[in-house]
C-alpha cells in the first residue's frame, strides 16, 4: 500500500499535438476552403481582412463512408421515460427518416455544413496559396551586401576568445592518454621489479637502483604536458551571404478630386493585400504612404487614405518623391523594393509621358515589382492617358504590370493574376 | 472533541483548488478504500493535462499516439468547435486501457473533480480493463503503446517515402472499412514447425497403414468435374474481417500497404472490446465511484461540501432523460450501467420476492462476488439479457417501438408490464449487439484463376438496406485496397440473391 501513484505533470508539454492533423485536414480540403477564404474576402472590410475566419465545408464532401444500416425495414427499438403508451398504439411515423421514435437520434448527418475557424496564418496561406513574389532573384545573388557569420566547425588557429575548451580538453586527454600509457607499462613493471626485489630482500644497491628507475619514469609520466599547442581548437565561423529579409513597399496614390470614395477604397484594397503578401514572405516590410495632387507628399497611413484633399494631378511628382525617398533611405542592395501605384489615370499634357519615361528609366530597374492598378469610371470608361503611356512599358521591363480594377471584388483576381506562380 | 463523534479515517483537506500534494494524497485514500473492496487493478499513471490537451486526445479517439491523419483533424476541429461555443462540455477524464493505466486530469477541474476521476477512472476502469474477459482476450494492455508508438513512426516513414497523398489514399480505405477489421473470435494459433512434422508423420503413418493396393483399381470417373468445382470457390470459408482478408490476399498491395492495411486493423481490433462494453464498462466505474467516495465520506474522511459537490456532478452523469424530453440521445450507458450495477448490489442485499423469483441463484449472495463474476464474464448485451431486473425496467420506464415496413405507422410492441419484461428485456439487449446493428458483410469469394474479382456477401437481416450512397463509397474504397472489381451482393434470409453492385478497377 506504501508508495505513491506515478503523477505526471504533462500541462507543460504543450497542446497542439493535433497540428499536424489539423493541417492534414487543411491540405485534403484546399479547394473547397480557397473557395470559401476567397467569398470571405469579398465580403470584409479592409482592415479585419488580416486575421482568421470561419468557414464553411459542405458536410457531405467530407462524410467518410461505412457500410450502415439505412432507414426500412423492420426492427425495435428501446427507448426509456414511457407514460401513457400501452402495447398495441399506434404512432404517426415521424418524418425525415430518422429520428423522433426509430433510429438513433443525435447521430449521423444531422449537420449540414462543417463549420470550422482558421488561424490567421491558415487563412493566410490559403489566401496567397498559389501566389509567388515576382522576381524573386534575391538580393545577393547580385552583389552580396548582407552577409552573416555561420558556424562551420573548427580550425587549429584563431583567437583565444574562440576556443573551445571542450574541444580542447578532449583532445588533451586523448593525447595525453596515449603519450602516457607505454611510461606507465614501464612503470608498472619497474614497481612490479621492486617490490619483488624488496620481498626476496635484495641487496641495498639493488634496491636504491631501482627506486632509481622508478623515480626516472616516474619523472618522465610528469613531463608528459597538460595542454600542448596541438591540443587546441578554436571554433570557426565563415560568412555566407544572406538574402535580403526585408521589403519596402511604396504606396502611390493619386488624391486629386476625380479619386473619390469609391476608387479610393479599391485602390486601399489592392494595397493591403499586397502588404499582407509581402508581410508572408519577408521578416520586416516597411510602407511608405505616397499620395499626391499636383505636387506629391509623404504621409502616414489615415492621411494617406482618409484626409480628403483636392487640386490638379500631377503623377511625376510622386514618381520623383518615390525616387527620393527610396534614394536616400532604401538602398537598392538592402532593400527588396516593390511599389503599386493607384490612379484613376487623369493626367494632363505632358505628364503622362514624362512619367513613363522616368518610371521606366529611374524606378523600374530599381523595383524587384511595380504594380499599377488603374480604377476608371467606368467598365466602359476609355483607356486613360497614363494607362496609353504606360502601357510602352509592359513590352520592354518584365518586371512591371498593370491592371485596370472596377470593383472591389475584382481585386482579388487581379492580385491573384499579377502575383501568381508561374507555371514551370 | 465530544465523545459522540467517532473519527475512524483521517480527514482529508477541503477546498476548490488542487495541488499535486493533493491528489497524492487523495489518491493514497482511494486507493486504501479500493482495496477494502477487493478491485484488483493495474498499477496507476495519473497526468495532469490542459483542456487543449484534452482535446488532443479527444481527436485521435483517446490514444496518446496516433498515426496522423485529416479524419483525426476533422474530429479534433468539431470537438473544439463544439466546446467552444460551448455546445459541449470536455468530458472530465480519459483512461487509456494499458498497463500502467494512464487517466488524464485536466487542470481546469477542482480537487473534487480530480478525486471523483480518480475513482472512475484509475480504479473503475481500470479494474474492468484488467478484468473483463474481452479486454483480457483482445488487448495486450502491455504492448499498446509500444505498438502506437511503432504505427506512428512507420506511417510517417511511409509518408516520407511515398507521399503523404499516398499514405492517406490507404490510410482512408481502410478507415472506411474499420469496423470490418476485426476478430470475433480467436483464430487458431498457426502450428509449429515440429507440431506440423509430427501431424505429417502421424498422418504418413495412418496412410501406410491403410493402405491397400486394391484401391489403385477402382475407376476414377467423375472424379474431374468434382475437383474443378472445388477448386473454384476461395476462401473456403466466408470471411467477416475483410481487412484481414485485404491484408493476406489482396493481389496488388505493396508491402507497405499491406503494413498500413494492419496497423489499421491492429487499432479496430484493440477498441473492439470498447464497443461491447459500453455500459458495463462506464456502469461498473460509475459505479465505483459512487462507492468508493460514499465509502469514504462514510470514514468520516470527506466533508459534506465535497459530498455535494459530487452528487451533483454524479447526478448529471447518471441522469436518463425520457424518449419525449429535449436533448434525448437514446439511453444512457452510464446511467443505465450504474443502474444495474446497484441494482445487483441491492438484488444481494435486500431481494424482494421478485428478485428471488428473477434471480434466484444471486439473490441474497455476496454482492461483491457477483458484481465481480458479472464484470468479468459479460458483455453489454448478455449483462443486460442476464441482470436486467423488472425493477429497473420500471423505474425506466423503457417501452419498445416496432418499425416494420409494411406498416405505415409504428406500433408500440411491449411495455414495462408483467408481460412486457422479458421482450423489453432481450430487445434492449440486442440493441447493444454488434452483430444486429452492423451490417453483415463478408467475403465469399474470390475469383482467384479468373478476373481476380472480389465478392462479398451482404446478408440482409431483417429487410434491412445499407445506405445506398455511402456502401458505393465504400466499395470504391475496397476496390482501391483490392486493385480489380469488387462485387457485393445484398442475399436475403433464404440466400437468394436480392440485388448487388459492383464497383471495377
Amino acid at each position: 500500500m506504501a508508495g505513491s501513484v506515478h503523477l505526471i505533470d504533462r500541462r507543460l508539454n504543450g497542446g497542439n499535438k493535433s497540428a499536424t492533423n489539423r493541417q492534414r485536414f487543411i491540405r485534403r480540403y484546399k479547394e473547397q476552403l480557397k473557395r470559401a477564404v476567397g467569398d470571405l474576402v469579398d465580403k470584409r472590410s479592409i482592415t479585419d481582412i488580416d486575421g482568421g475566419g470561419e468557414v464553411n465545408l459542405p458536410a457531405r464532401d467530407i462524410s467518410e463512408p461505412s457500410f450502415r444500416h439505412g432507414p426500412g425495414g423492420n426492427r425495435e427499438t428501446v427507448h426509456p421515460g414511457n407514460r401513457e403508451f400501452s402495447p398495441g398504439d399506434t404512432i404517426q411515423r415521424p418524418q425525415g427518416g430518422e429520428g423522433g421514435g426509430g433510429g438513433e437520434p443525435g447521430e449521423g448527418e444531422s449537420t449540414d455544413a462543417f463549420v470550422f475557424t482558421l488561424s490567421r496564418e491558415e487563412f493566410l496561406s490559403i489566401f496567397f496559396d498559389d501566389l509567388e513574389l515576382p522576381n524573386l532573384v534575391r538580393n545577393y545573388l547580385g552583389a552580396v551586401q548582407q552577409r552573416k557569420m555561420v558556424r562551420a566547425g573548427y580550425v587549429v588557429e584563431g583567437s583565444p576568445t574562440n576556443l573551445s575548451v571542450p574541444r580542447t580538453m578532449t583532445r588533451s586527454l586523448g593525447r595525453r592518454m596515449a603519450l602516457s600509457a607505454p611510461i606507465r607499462r614501464e612503470l608498472e613493471a619497474a614497481g612490479h621489479a621492486l617490490a619483488e626485489a624488496q620481498a626476496r630482500g635484495a641487496p641495498a644497491d639493488e634496491l636504491a637502483r631501482l627506486e632509481a628507475v622508478v623515480a626516472d619514469i616516474e619523472a618522465r609520466l610528469m613531463r608528459v604536458p597538460f595542454l600542448d599547442d596541438l591540443d587546441l581548437r578554436y571554433r570557426h565561423r565563415v560568412f555566407v551571404p544572406q538574402p535580403v529579409a526585408r521589403a519596402v513597399m511604396f504606396c502611390l496614390m493619386d488624391v486629386s478630386a476625380s479619386m473619390d470614395e469609391r476608387k479610393k477604397d479599391v485602390a486601399k484594397r489592392f494595397f493591403t493585400l499586397l502588404y499582407l503578401f509581402l508581410s508572408r514572405k519577408y521578416e520586416k516590410v516597411e510602407i511608405v504612404f505616397v499620395r499626391h495632387t499636383d505636387n506629391a507628399e509623404e504621409v502616414d497611413e489615415a492621411t494617406f487614405f482618409h484626409d480628403p484633399k483636392s487640386g490638379g494631378t500631377v503623377v511625376l511628382s510622386a514618381l520623383e518623391l518615390m525616387h527620393q525617398i527610396q534614394a536616400e533611405r532604401f538602398p537598392v542592395g538592402q532593400w527588396n523594393i516593390y511599389a503599386a501605384q493607384a490612379s484613376d489615370g487623369d493626367a494632363f499634357g505632358s505628364d503622362a509621358g514624362k512619367s513613363a519615361r522616368f518610371l521606366g528609366e529611374k524606378i523600374i530597374p530599381a523595383c524587384r515589382y511595380f504594380a499599377y492598378v488603374e480604377v476608371p469610371d467606368g467598365k466602359d470608361a476609355r483607356q486613360s492617358s497614363l494607362w496609353v503611356e504606360y502601357d510602352t512599358l509592359t513590352s520592354t521591363a518584365p518586371n512591371f504590370a498593370m491592371r485596370r480594377v472596377c470593383e472591389r471584388d475584382e481585386i482579388y483576381p487581379v492580385f491573384h493574376e499579377l502575383f501568381k506562380k508561374e507555371a514551370t | 472533541m465530544s465523545a459522540g463523534i467517532q473519527v475512524r479515517g483521517k480527514r482529508l483537506p477541503q477546498g476548490p483548488d488542487w495541488t499535486f500534494e493533493l491528489i497524492d494524497e487523495y489518491e493514497r485514500e482511494i486507493r486504501a478504500t479500493a482495496a477494502e473492496f477487493g478491485l484488483d487493478t493495474y498499477p496507476n499513471q495519473i497526468e495532469v493535462i490542459t483542456s487543449e490537451q484534452m482535446l488532443d486526445a479527444y481527436a485521435s479517439v483517446g490514444l496518446p499516439i496516433g498515426y496522423p491523419h485529416w479524419s483525426f483533424g476533422k474530429e479534433f476541429i468539431r470537438n473544439e468547435q463544439a466546446y467552444r461555443k460551448g455546445a459541449q462540455g470536455l468530458a472530465y477524464e480519459i483512461v487509456i486501457n494499458s498497463n500502467p493505466c494512464i487517466a488524464y486530469l485536466m487542470e481546469e477541474n477542482s480537487m473534487m473533480m480530480q478525486a471523483l476521476v480518480v475513482a472512475h477512472a484509475s480504479y473503475g476502469h481500470n479494474s474492468f480493463f484488467k478484468g473483463n474477459y474481452l479486454f483480457r482476450q483482445w488487448t495486450a494492455a502491455d504492448a499498446i503503446l509500444d505498438y502506437l508508438v511503432f504505427a506512428r513512426r512507420y506511417v510517417m516513414e511511409c509518408e516520407e517515402r511515398h507521399g503523404i497523398g499516398a499514405v492517406e489514399e490507404v490510410l482512408d480505405s481502410c478507415h472506411a472499412l474499420m469496423s470490418y477489421g476485426v476478430d470475433r473470435y480467436r483464430r487458431p494459433q498457426p502450428l509449429s514447425a515440429r507440431e506440423e512434422e509430427a501431424r505429417m508423420s502421424e498422418r504418413n503413418e495412418y496412410i501406410q497403414r491403410q493402405f491397400n493396393d486394391l484401391w489403385r483399381t477402382v475407376p476414377t470417373s467423375g472424379s474431374g468435374k468434382a475437383g474443378a468445382r472445388k477448386r473454384s470457390v476461395f476462401p473456403a470459408e466466408p470471411e467477416e474481417n475483410i481487412l484481414y482478408f485485404i491484408e493476406k490476399h489482396s493481389p496488388k498491395l505493396a508491402p507497405w500497404q499491406r503494413e498500413i492495411v494492419r496497423i489499421v486493423r491492429k487499432v479496430s481490433q484493440y477498441f473492439y472490446p470498447q464497443g461491447l462494453t459500453k455500459v458495463m464498462n462506464e456502469g461498473w466505474a460509475t459505479f465505483w465511484h459512487y462507492t468508493l467516495l460514499n465509502r469514504m465520506y462514510d470514514k468520516g474522511q470527506l466533508e459534506d461540501g465535497f459530498m455535494i459537490e459530487f452528487l451533483q456532478v454524479h447526478t448529471n452523469v447518471v441522469t436518463q432523460r425520457g424518449f419525449d424530453e429535449r436533448g434525448y440521445g437514446g439511453i444512457n450507458p452510464y446511467a443505465l450501467g450504474f443502474a444495474m450495477m446497484r441494482d445487483i448490489r441491492r438484488i444481494c442485499e435486500t431481494p424482494t420476492d421478485e428478485d428471488r423469483h428473477w434471480f434466484p441463484d444471486i439473490a441474497g449472495g455476496d454482492w461483491l462476488k457477483v458484481l465481480d463474476f458479472a464484470m468479468r464474464n459479460f458483455k453489454d448485451e448478455s449483462f443486460i439479457a442476464q441482470y436486467l431486473s423488472p425493477k429497473l425496467i420500471r423505474e425506466f420506464r423503457l417501452f419498445t417501438v416496432a418499425d416494420h415496413e409494411s406498416k405505415s405507422y409504428l406500433e408500440i410492441d411491449s411495455i414495462h408490464n408483467e408481460e412486457g419484461y422479458r421482450r423489453v428485456r432481450r430487445l434492449l439487449a440486442q440493441h447493444f449487439n454488434r452483430d444486429v446493428s452492423m451490417p453483415d458483410v463478408q467475403v465469399v469469394r474470390y475469383e482467384r484463376d479468373t478476373d481476380r474479382s472480389l465478392v462479398l456477401r451482404h446478408q440482409i437481416h431483417r429487410n434491412r438496406p445499407l445506405v445506398s450512397s455511402e456502401a458505393t463509397e465504400v466499395l470504391k474504397h475496397l476496390v482501391r485496397l483490392w486493385g480489380f472489381t469488387v462485387r457485393l451482393e445484398a442475399v436475403d434470409a433464404e440466400g437468394r440473391l436480392d440485388h448487388y453492385r459492383e464497383c471495377t478497377a
